[in-house]
């Protein structure tokens, strides 16, 4: 079961995830937890192909789904950063908007389908060289250039995090804001612009799925795949890398109860269903219970800095 | 020029109501625009939605009809939004609780039908427990994070039901549609006053959590946890048991919503049972400030924009998301309006030490 073309599936299904879940680590590390993934990545996805459709322009449709993604973020933004309403309830609204929002936009977009000169755009491009190892060239360098650019954006925003002093100052922003501000890192700043990053992220994310995994509209395409994201940040531990490994493996959890239909296993299709959901939640117990501080979210995650309350 | 932020006393509950329906005002304004840019007159959509929630007895009933789950709900999800945990899956109990109660129905409809209904309010009730206990014991255990665990619950709990009705429990009689078996005559609730009596479950549930709530030690110690976890420690309280506690009635009130549904609305179990209830009422709570009382006006009043946002659809040609749109910005606005409830903001024109003497 465990084959070539599973694990490659594997990595194309774990890409959208990949990118929310990039989009929340850069969130979160400045402090804010957004519960509003599955928004963004639903109003991106509904933009992404309202504009793919309407432009045939792929370049077009990425550029404004990732806008998508940032004006939901920026709702999100104003609301928690500017008048510290609650995240958790922020995050949930915005949630409930972009479901909203991608139902209406969507409603006349159902059963729509690209143009082959659209989708040509995304086919897949062999890497010269390693595209040509066995079996790893088939599984990691033959994808359409939206693998690769999730890839690349993790590489990028790991070495941002750790290796820039911006990167330092908004870990600082998100770990102690108090002191961040002392030494007179602009707080609100920080925030505000890793916090739409991160809804453009998550608006690619959703993309990815109307346009080249699904890649026809379907109503509540996402399917709790922005919550997973969410699940997922824990599970990689706030670490741009590790959510490459986390992204693929949950990409692969993804589609196994399809493959599995295909051995004849003779349990319905709708058991398997459920195993993305469950083992999300067996794994989120299991990363509960290794206590170790290297492991823990950004400590003012969640609060909102009220620099007069010092 | 500085802008600074200064945390207010306690206000007034009269001008915090005026925040509040200025808020809405603001959000019926910002809809209105969204309306208008549609082509449509936001005044004639306004005016149908109320015809189509008020405008005759039969609309009336369908409001209230919508209205019973939003409430019974929203006190759930405000027992636990009390103590700060995150319950997103009241979608997921309530469908437990319509599950376990379905089954009572469906296997023992021989029962007198006030010893049918007890025991499937009492399985409702269970099954929405079952679904608040998984995730408050790993909350209360090891900390695990439970805004993901209840969601994820939701979905594994409506792959459950979709399940069952495309396979086990497929009414051999529906033609090869899947659909599950109908409830017996005996397992269906009875009306009273042209309602079905879960009103009455609505306003009795309100009445108890508002006494759990207000005037009861575990009620207050879930306050407590949920302002301040180390003051709770410190207090004594005992933690583990207190959100075990907490989240077994949170579900298990939501779990009673699932009876309610199957029993006297769809008189079946099926994938659609909650029609979106369980996000929904998460609005309801937080604008209702968790507070019971003000959880049935919020919820009576959503539940009128429910039935008429599904009225001036067919009337004006407008998608079914665009209730949800309308809710969230209610929300967006609610969230937004409680900073001017709780800052007062300086602009800070001179110096600092002038405005210090204005704090002063």
């Amino acid at each position: 079961m465990i084959t070539v073309a599973f694990l490659k599936a594997a990595i194309i299904a774990g890409t959208p995830l990949l990118f929310a879940t990039l989009g929340e680590i850069i969130t979160e590390k400045a402090g804010n937890l957004n519960l509003g993934v599955e928004g963004m990545m639903l109003m991106g996805a509904v933009i992404g192909f309202q504009m793919g459709y309407s432009s045939n322009s792929p370049l077009l449709a990425l550029i404004f789904a990732a806008l998508a993604g940032g004006i939901g973020a920026f709702i999100y933004a104003f609301l928690t950063v500017s008048l510290r309403a609650n995240q958790v309830v922020s995050g949930l609204a915005l949630t409930i908007f972009g479901t909203g929002f991608a139902g209406f936009v969507g409603q006349k977009l159902v059963g729509l389908k690209m143009t082959d000169e659209f989708n040509d755009f995304f086919r897949e491009l062999k890497i010269p060289g390693l595209g040509d190892i066995p079996y790893f060239g088939e599984i990691l360098f033959n994808h359409d250039m939206f693998v690769y650019l999730g890839f690349i954006t993790a590489i990028i925003l790991g070495l941002y995090l750790y290796k820039t002093g911006r990167g330092l100052n908004l870990r600082a922003v998100g770990e102690n804001p108090a002191a961040a501000d002392a030494a007179s890192v602009r707080i609100t700043r920080y925030k505000y612009i890793h916090i739409l990053i991160g809804g453009a992220l998550c608006g690619l994310g959703g993309a990815y799925l109307s346009l080249v995994y699904v890649p026809v509209w379907q109503e509540n395409i996402t399917a709790g795949r922005g919550w997973i994201a969410v699940a997922l940040v824990i599970f990689s531990a706030w670490n741009p890398y590790r959510a490459i490994f986390g992204a693929y493996l949950f990409g692969g959890l993804d589609i196994i109860g399809f493959r599995l239909q295909g051995t004849g296993i003779a349990i319905s299709q709708y058991v398997f269903d459920m195993v993305p959901y469950v083992v999300t939640i067996i794994i989120l117990v299991i990363v509960s219970l290794r206590k170790d501080k290297r492991n823990a979210p950004p400590k003012s995650l969640g609060e909102p800095y009220f620099r007069e309350e010092r | 020029m500085q802008i600074r932020l200064v945390k207010k006393a306690d206000i007034g509950t009269r001008r915090q109501t005026l925040i509040f329906l200025a808020a809405i005002f603001l959000a019926l304004f910002t809809t209105g625009l969204f309306i208008l840019f549609l082509g449509l007159n936001p005044i004639r959509v306004y005016i149908s939605m109320i015809n189509g929630a008020f405008g005759s007895a039969y609309r009336l009933e369908q409001t209230f009809v919508n209205a019973i789950p939003l409430i019974i709900t929203s006190l759930g999800i405000a027992i636990a939004f009390r103590m700060k945990f995150w319950n997103i899956g009241a979608e997921g109990q309530i469908i437990m609780g319509a599950f376990f109660a379905s089954y009572v129905a469906l296997n023992h409809s021989d029962l007198s039908r006030p010893v049918l209904l007890s025991i499937m309010f009492l399985a409702g009730f269970i099954g929405g427990a079952i679904w608040g206990f998984i995730p408050a014991f790993f909350k209360a255990k090891w900390g695990t994070n439970e805004t993901i665990i209840t969601l994820m619950m939701n979905y594994v709990a409506l792959k459950w039901i979709i399940y069952l009705q495309f396979g086990p429990w497929k009414d051999p009689s529906a033609l090869g549609f899947p659909k599950i078996p109908n409830f017996a005559e005996n397992a269906i609730l009875p009306k009273l006053f042209g309602l079905h009596i879960g009103w009455i479950i609505a306003l009795i549930l309100v009445v108890l959590v508002y006494i759990f709530m207000n005037r009861s030690k575990k009620g207050f110690e879930i306050a407590v946890i949920g302002e301040s976890i180390n003051t709770a420690r410190y207090a004594g309280i005992n933690i583990f048991r207190t959100i075990i506690l907490a989240m077994v009635l949170s579900g298990g009130i939501c779990g009673i919503v699932g009876m309610i549904q199957t029993s006297g609305v769809n008189l079946t179990l099926s994938k659609e049972i909650t029609g979106g209830v369980g996000y929904t009422a998460i609005i309801t709570a937080w604008l209702g400030a968790l507070k019971p009382h003000w959880i049935v006006l919020v919820s009576v009043l959503f539940a009128a924009l429910i039935q008429g946002s599904s009225y001036i659809q067919s009337a004006f040609g407008l998608s079914a998301a665009s209730a949800q749109l309308f809710q969230a910005i209610i929300l967006f606005f609610v969230l937004g309006s409680e900073f001017f409830a709780r800052y007062k903001v300086i602009f800070d024109w001179k110096s600092l030490s002038k405005a210090k003497e204005d704090r002063e």
